[in-house]
């Protein structure tokens, strides 16, 4: 398997233009997601979906106007790769998580089990879409087209280590002069979902940004589960054996 | 700049990186102010306040670059003696006249400048009249190239001591008065602005139309320009004063221009009744110091471009082909023409005036009121399609079996199917391969006007009337089927060629006997040697940082203008931190090309009588003056006075705080039933407004709101008002505001933020709501809305006639406004009210 691949995203030079949005949208077939006006800011497309695969948040706080581009985690632990029944969702030579457009029934099992609200269906065809790191670029050895696109190198795109690596010297850098705020949010591979495969450096909450603070991992809980169910439902075998067997022949 | 050019911008971010302190003020927080390091919110029509009052505190503070300024600027230069300041005339300069509401600069001249008979001096009456040559660092063939002057700086008549006076209360408290800033975070521009400027630094200032579409327009730049003259940030590397361009290859349609009064090259067209000759229109039109003292050779070499053999010097080289300025043939008393029934057809290419331009009703009832129309777009743009969708159909004031006007719309490719040149704000001029052949009937411009000419020349008969057009050079290269012609052979006719046909290297080769053909001088070397200079793409990876290999920026390949100011007088740099180009001993040398002659040493003296160049001395660099010196005061060539001075924009809700007079004087105004003005002062439009762009779309939207992929991102048409206005009006975050002015009314959804915030201004508060413009009826946009443009009055700056745009009053009501007539009742009841 080739090394990890996936992003960071550094909220700090982020510039709002919307043209990682775009550039997904024409690079990989998504349609519009419609015209609506949302008074929210400078976001009328609210929030990531089956149409809008790369998200620009606007957060107008206090003398700050704070913009982040969103995008699918790609998890360690990928809830949504985990609950796929038909294979549709795989994990790809660069460790990222990719769904099949022509294998997937559109039964809509990952759409809950991601703890990002990342994967969604779309209505008219029922099938479930979501970013893929432009697998076919990748494999093509080319960049994504959101980071391609993006004027400010607020969207980076590399091994994921080395992006880490980065990630924490602009920390260290942000901090140094200043900007206390400074963290970064998915990096560390002792989250609830084994650290992502995209990662961002905020300046506020994560909530403030719309992400979830500390996100699991649906099935973490899962072996778990059915480690549960087992222990029941051998109980409860054993308990109508007993029952049997305190029977006369 | 992250707005409307986030491709730039990322330059602005790079500084940032590396530790540049980034300002920025405006009067909308928009998401370049999200991503500086101070934002200054000012009030909409204010700016020359805030820079006039950064020019007092340079020079009451003695921050000037002192050496720089005596040296490369005219602040020593004295003034003749009747001009009289606007401290002495309360807001007018000397030479006004109440009834034409014009100047008479005579008195603004530099002492000893006398004015010919015939022609006084550049400016005033005559340019006013027809946007005169604003080509010419000129005071008038025959002036002096060194006019008299104090070196000591101490005569009340020099420059240096009128600016002084004249900015004399342009102070924080004024600022904070009239723009609305308080006076804590001016002194941190002030500091910034003054530390960052000097040998070592240098500082740069940028701007956009925020700064030109107001009826003191022009007035605004010379205000930067004089700042960075006195802080010594012209022609050196790090400073100038950029100007952001609307669409690409705007710089392009300037230096080849689609402007009335302007021929290739900012050479002044001329005019029917002053200029009855080559040589009487070459005496009259600029200096004779100064490389405009050599502007017989660009214009013959342009008539010998466009006329070939049949110019030659017993005709005058067909001077008397170009066509004639009568008066303002602008873009408004074009449209007035129309409505006026003098103007019958119309060409509209690649713009969209019944959205892009102010008070978009008239726009319409001139369109309705011609005989034929052509417009050529990619799109089907609300100007080509007014006849069945303008609002005025919906009001009643238009019927579409009434309206005559026959419309040709004629589809025009895209810039990936046609080769040719962008030439951008930096005058960079960039190659641009052809991808495919555009689609069905879609042409290029190139061949559309290629192949009218052709098919116009071949119904002339032999009348004399006709041989400007029959003996016009015109014979390009036909490409392929679609008969494309050869954009690069236009290109190399630009560049020009010697009698024997050879591609000339250099504007330096240009004569003025005729032996010489050009088809814009400033663009003369970029073919040189034959080879497309604009189409090198060495990356920056294999050259310096100055990267002369990319592109061909004019003049001669130079990327920063009037470099010799990048070394001192004796051509030393300043630093050697700003080290450019300098003097090694024996000629000028440095990363860049030398904006100087070559060989012309610091020491050089022009000998008594030197014309053109050699008129100026080794210590000149601002070669395109007539005096060499960059110009902190403007003798002549500016319809509006030598100084720039604070007026309020024609449409304002406050008293001028600075004189007596409230706006521009010489401002031109449209007095005319189409174009009704909101009063001064009046409190039926108690709001400022100002219009702007957003990054999700382009200009009136003809190129954006037909793609889903942007009109998503801002779908509808809306205005940005503060919390406490939205309070005070009762104006809900998501649903309608109406918009009223003298003009009309248009609906927008509201967007209540914290971005935009009331101002204080001396005690009283002033709200401003900040409209984006690119919506329209039509275009072919799968989203649509109400046209911001249609508020605006016609009233414009007085030099160049843009419009004012950026500044204006207007009332807001919650709500959608009135259907059909009863949107002119409203209108009518606050016109009367």
């Amino acid at each position: 398997m080739a090394e990890r691949m996936g992003f960071f995203t550094d909220t700090t030079v982020c510039i709002g233009c919307k043209a990682c949005e775009v550039a997904c949208k024409e690079w990989n077939d998504v349609p519009d997601d419609g015209f609506v006006f949302r008074a929210t800011s400078y976001d009328n497309t609210g929030a990531l979906g089956a149409s809008t695969w790369r998200h620009v948040a606007f957060v107008e706080q206090d003398g700050r106007w704070l913009m982040s581009s969103d995008v699918c985690k790609h998890c360690t632990h990928a809830a949504c790769l985990d609950v796929c029944p038909t294979g549709a969702l795989f994990r790809t030579e660069f460790d990222t998580v990719v769904v099949q457009a022509d294998v997937c029934n559109g039964c809509g099992y990952c759409v809950p089990a991601c703890p990002y609200g990342v994967i969604d269906r779309r209505e008219d065809d029922g099938r479930a879409w979501k970013c893929t790191l432009c697998y076919d670029r990748l494999r093509g050895g080319m960049e994504p087209a959101c980071a391609k696109a993006c004027p400010t190198k607020s969207i980076q795109f590399g091994p994921l280590d080395e992006l880490r690596q980065r990630a924490e010297e602009r920390v260290e850098r942000l901090h140094a002069e200043g900007t206390t705020e400074a963290r970064l949010y998915g990096a560390d591979p002792d989250n609830g979902v084994g650290g992502t495969g995209a990662f961002f450096l905020l300046l506020d909450e994560p909530e403030t940004y719309g992400l979830p603070p500390d996100p699991v991992v649906t099935t973490r809980d899962l072996p778990a589960m059915w480690r549960w169910a087992g222990g029941a439902a051998l109980a409860l075998a054993a308990g109508v054996a007993v029952c049997f067997a305190g029977r006369k022949p | 700049m992250a707005e409307c050019h986030p491709v730039g911008y990322q330059w602005v971010m790079e500084a940032r990186a590396r530790g540049a302190k980034v300002f920025h003020i405006d009067p909308r927080f928009s998401r370049t102010s999200a991503t500086v390091d101070r934002y200054l919110a000012i009030r909409a029509g204010t700016d020359i306040v805030l820079l006039g009052a950064l020019i007092n505190y340079v020079l009451s503070n003695g921050l000037d670059f002192r050496e720089y300024v005596l040296a490369y600027t005219n602040a020593a230069t004295l003034v003749n003696r009747d001009f009289r300041d606007t401290e002495d005339l309360d807001g007018l300069f000397s030479g006004f006249d109440e009834e034409t509401g014009r100047y008479d600069p005579s008195t603004w001249a530099y002492e000893g400048d006398v004015p010919g008979e015939e022609e006084p001096v550049e400016g005033g009456e005559r340019h006013a009249e027809a946007a005169g040559s604003d080509s010419y660092g000129a005071r008038g063939a025959g002036a002096s190239a060194t006019p008299p002057s104090d070196p000591t700086l101490t005569d009340p008549r020099c420059v240096y001591q009128i600016l002084k006076r004249h900015y004399s209360r342009y102070t924080p408290e004024m600022v904070e008065e009239l723009c609305g800033i308080p006076p804590e975070l001016f002194l941190e521009l002030a500091e910034a602005v003054t530390a960052n400027s000097g040998r070592e630094r240098t500082t740069a200032w940028v701007y956009s139309v925020g700064w030109t579409q107001h009826s003191v327009g022009v007035q605004y730049i010379r205000a930067a320009a004089i700042l960075q003259l006195l802080l010594g940030n012209m022609g050196r590397p790090g400073g100038g004063i950029m100007a952001l361009r609307g669409h690409a290859s705007i710089q392009g349609s300037t230096d080849i221009p689609t402007l009335f009064n302007l021929l290739p090259g900012y050479i002044a067209m001329p005019h029917a009744h002053r200029h009855d000759s080559l040589d009487h229109y070459l005496e009259q039109e600029g200096a004779d110091t100064g490389w405009w003292g050599n502007r017989r050779a660009y214009v013959v070499s342009l008539l010998k471009a466009w006329w070939g053999d049949a110019a030659t010097e017993a005709n005058d080289y067909c001077f008397d082909y170009l066509p004639r300025l009568t008066g303002d043939h602008g873009h408004y008393a074009t449209v007035m023409g129309q409505i006026d029934g003098t103007v019958k057809g119309y060409f509209v290419v690649g713009e969209n005036p019944a959205v892009g331009s102010a008070n978009g009703k008239a726009q319409r009832l001139g369109l309705a009121n011609l005989d034929w129309l052509v417009v050529r777009d990619l799109m089907l743009v609300e100007t080509a399609t007014f006849w069945k969708d303008a609002p005025e159909i919906e009001t009643g004031e238009l019927r579409t079996e009434e309206i005559g006007t026959e419309v040709f719309f004629l589809p025009a490719a895209s810039h990936v199917e046609k080769e040719g040149t962008f030439t951008n704000t930096q005058r960079l001029l960039q190659w641009r391969e052809k991808a495919l052949d555009p689609p069905g009937d879609c042409r290029s411009d190139l061949w559309f006007y290629y192949h009218l000419g052709k098919r116009i020349r071949q119904r002339l008969g032999d009348d004399d009337i006709d041989r400007p057009a029959r003996e016009l050079t015109w014979d390009y290269p036909e490409i392929g089927a679609q008969r494309d012609p050869d954009a690069a052979a236009v290109l190399r006719e630009i560049n020009g060629t010697a009698a024997d046909g050879r591609l000339l290297a250099s504007l330096r080769e240009l004569k003025p006997d005729g032996s010489t053909s050009c088809g814009c001088w400033i663009y003369c070397g970029v073919y040189a040697d034959g080879v497309n200079m604009a189409a090198r793409r060495t990356p920056h990876t294999e050259q310096g940082p100055v990267a002369l290999e990319w592109g061909w920026a004019w003049p001669a390949n130079r990327r920063i203008l009037y470099n010799r100011a990048s070394a001192d007088p004796q051509g030393r740099p300043w630093s050697e931190r700003k080290k450019y180009v300098y003097w090694d001993g024996a000629k000028w040398t440095g990363p860049d090309v030398p904006d100087f002659e070559e060989d012309k040493a610091p020491d050089y003296r022009p000998p008594e009588g030197a014309k053109a160049e050699h008129a100026l001395a080794g210590t000149d660099p601002f070669i395109m003056q007539s005096d060499g010196r960059g110009w902190l005061y403007v003798p002549s060539g500016l319809s509006d006075g030598p100084l720039p001075t604070h007026y309020e924009p024609h449409e304002s809700p406050v008293r001028n705080a600075l004189y007596g007079q409230q706006a521009n004087p010489a401002r031109r105004t449209v007095d005319r039933p189409e174009n009704p003005y909101n009063p001064a002062l009046s409190p039926r439009f108690p709001y400022v407004y100002t219009t702007s762009r957003l990054t999700e779309h382009h200009t009136t939207g003809a190129m954006s709101r037909p793609l889903p992929y942007l009109a998503e991102l801002q779908p509808e048409a809306f205005c940005e008002v503060s919390r406490e206005m939205a309070e005070e009006l009762g104006l809900e975050n998501g649903a309608w505001a109406t918009i009223v002015t003298a003009r009309t009314a248009i609906e927008l959804r509201v967007l209540v933020t914290g971005r935009v915030r009331p101002l204080r201004l001396n005690g009283r508060t002033v709200h401003q709501v900040v409209m984006p413009y690119h919506w329209g009826y039509s275009s072919g946009g799968v989203i649509t809305g109400d046209i911001v443009n249609d508020l605006l009055p016609i009233v414009l700056d007085p030099n160049v006639y843009i419009q004012e745009s950026k500044a204006g009053t207007c009332d807001v009501l919650p709500g959608r406004r009135p259907r059909g007539s009863a949107l002119l009742d409203l209108i009518e009841r606050y016109r009367d009210g």
